[in-house]
């Protein structure tokens, strides 16, 4: 929750923001690279995607090899050491930060696309009962509880493969931004350029996705970085309860293992707090672009 | 229909929803929990014999019937409180289990969610009123890093620290050697045990009522009525709180019940991270242990609660703001 009250829009980021120059509207990239913040988050990301995409080269080691002496501490051979089972926690670390992105990526693509099917189709229908049925839906989705829902959904899955974690977080975090969709198209349905296509006899569908949706196209992108950094967070929490992905080593799975092999007791606090130290850090740095991306939609917090 | 019925009718149709979706959650997976369970009892591998999963089935009293006359089953057996047996702590009954453990994450989430509130509020509301002084920006800036963090890593962090290095406060369970129930031994044991759990949590959930109240308020600050009011001479901590924090803390109001449920999330992981005795650490012990009945219980009873707080906040927001029962009236 915290994290979406600080995208909906802080008043006081104009101070972060250079004067654009008035002569011409800046395009969108310029807007988002004129906040500082937005600018360091992007660097970060940019570093986890790299390290993502060429994590063989990254690491020598396979996260799963567990040939390695258990427990020795951080060497050239083993960065930050190994785990009690012999494996290499730097590999580790780096191919986790794999699933956290597929996770993310994913994981908002899907929130957003059913958010803005559901809210968009809801909004554009105001008052019907089309929308009475969808808010209805949108409305119960929101009151109940995310992360009970998610760990019953998978708990009873015998193989949770990156799909299905995926999937059961998108269905189950879409309420929320639906409703800010739904609010947002309210708004715009009745401007003259949707007054326009109606009368040019446009079917409702592209009414609603190629002329009303371009104009909220800052708002989808907040929201799919919103969503991604809670499918992120989701991933985790499912994770360290022992509910990850059964094949695959992520960031959450690292602290589960650390918890059941006591790693607290032993002192191996690299084991335990890595993995949660790069996984705040790559909110962080979503959180930072967000900052940026609401600097498109609130154009008031662009003037100082 | 008036805003109350409304406001109660939408709980009832999403309580149905609810219970629907736990009772088709289980049918749309694969298995046969006696089966499971037959497999469990004589070890992985070993030859399992149709009639031990008979009376197995038999003695969890699992459905049979057409989908329809076991969702009227369904129905009638959570109207009498009966959730059917715990596989893992057989022969227990579910209800039985959970009454044993939901005392303590009650007080816990109560206490901190009360907490947090009025933290967020207070902090909020003057970080608002003294806008972009040094307060502002550490309260702000404090609570977006810390906002990333997530709970259970807090947990661990603090665990490690107040737990295991200097030793302050105990590591895991909720009491050690005391009888429960009101003496002084028992008392201090338990909220010895509580502080580490609860500051985690209260270091996480402040922040959105912090961040939510600075902006109303800040927004409240730029009305009409504020202006009138300093016009008027008013002093500051009249104008601050009486005009514009009471009319900023009415969203906050139906945020209430919604923060709860992220907050419940939260507590699921740290009462796991801390091995309190709480609904948190037994539905991640249900889940370990494949405990569907207890699993079950314990999403529906987390969820009816939330629910009924959704509703409470929504009851009292009718009754704070006029507006909100005419506008949609």
């Amino acid at each position: 929750m915290s994290i979406d009250v600080m995208a909906e829009g802080d008043p006081d980021q104009a101070s972060a923001v250079k004067q654009v120059s008035s002569s011409k509207p800046a395009s969108w990239h310029q807007v988002i690279w004129s906040s500082k913040k937005a600018r360091v988050g992007i660097y970060i990301l940019a570093v986890y995607v790299l390290v993502a995409i060429f994590a063989p080269l990254v690491t020598p080691h396979d996260p799963l090899d567990s040939t390695f002496t258990p427990l020795v501490g951080p060497s050239s051979l083993n960065w930050l050491g190994t785990n009690t089972a012999g494996q290499d926690l730097a590999s580790q670390l780096i191919y986790g930060t794999r699933v956290s992105l597929i996770v993310g990526l994913f994981g908002g693509i899907l929130a957003t696309a059913i958010a803005l099917l559901i809210g968009m189709i809801s909004g554009y229908a105001e008052g019907t009962w089309l929308d009475d049925i969808l808010s209805f839906f949108t409305n119960v989705a929101l009151v109940i509880p995310t992360l009970p829902l998610i760990i019953t959904l998978v708990a009873y899955s015998d193989v949770r493969g990156p799909g299905l974690i995926i999937g059961v977080i998108a269905i189950t975090s879409w309420a929320g931004p639906a409703r800010a969709k739904r609010a947002q198209i309210i708004t715009l349905r009745n401007r003259d350029f949707v007054t326009v296509a109606k009368f040019s006899g446009e079917g409702t569908f592209r009414i609603v996705f190629r002329e009303i949706m371009p104009n909220m196209a800052s708002l989808v992108a907040a929201s799919f970085i919103g969503a991604a950094t809670g499918a992120i967070a989701a991933e985790a929490g499912l994770a360290v309860l022992g509910l990850g992905d059964t094949r695959a080593v992520s960031w959450g799975t690292m602290i589960y293992q650390a918890n059941l092999q006591g790693a607290m007791t032993q002192g191996l606090f690299v084991w335990v707090f890595a993995p949660g130290l790069v996984l705040g850090v790559i909110i962080t740095a979503l959180t930072f672009v967000n900052f940026g991306v609401d600097l498109l939609s609130n154009p008031h917090l662009r003037e100082d | 229909m008036s805003y109350y019925a409304r406001k109660i009718g939408f709980f009832l149709a999403t309580l149905w929803a609810v219970i629907t979706l736990n009772f088709l959650i289980p049918r749309l997976q694969p298995g046969d929990p006696a089966e499971l369970m037959v497999k469990k009892l004589v070890g992985k591998d070993a030859q399992i014999d149709p009639a031990q999963v008979h009376a197995m089935r038999v003695m969890l009293g699992s459905p049979t019937g057409s989908l329809f006359s076991q969702y009227v089953e369904y129905v009638k057996q959570l109207a009498h409180g009966n959730f059917g047996l715990s596989y893992f702590y057989f022969p227990f009954k579910v209800s039985e289990v959970i009454g044993q453990a939901i005392w303590w994450t009650v007080i816990l989430v109560s206490i901190v969610q009360v907490l947090s509130f009025m933290i967020g509020m207070v902090l909020g509301a003057y970080a608002a009123w003294r806008r972009n002084s040094r307060f502002d920006s550490v309260v702000t800036l404090g609570s977006t890093f810390i906002g990333t963090l997530q709970p259970f890593w807090i947990a661990l962090v603090l665990l490690y620290v107040f737990g295991y290095s200097l030793g302050w406060f105990p590591t895991s369970g909720g009491y050690d050697v005391s009888t429960p129930g009101f003496n002084y031994a028992f008392v201090d044991e338990s909220v010895r045990h509580a502080f580490l759990p609860a500051m985690t949590l209260m270091i996480v959930t402040p922040i959105g009522w912090i961040l939510g109240m600075r902006n109303t308020m800040i927004m409240n600050l730029g009305e009409d009525y504020i202006r009138l009011a300093k016009a008027k001479g008013l002093p500051d901590r009249v104008v601050a709180l009486r005009y514009a924090a009471r009319n900023a803390l009415l969203p906050s109001v139906t945020g209430f019940a919604l923060a709860l449920g992220s907050m419940l999330g939260g507590a699921i992981l740290v009462e796991s991270a801390f091995d309190y005795p709480g609904l948190g650490r037994l539905m991640g012990q249900a889940v370990t242990n494949k405990d569907y009945p207890l699993l079950q219980a314990l999403m529906l009873l987390t969820t009816t609660g939330v629910l009924l707080a959704n509703l409470v906040a929504d009851l009292l927001y009718g009754v704070l703001d006029p507006r909100a029962r005419k506008a949609e009236g």
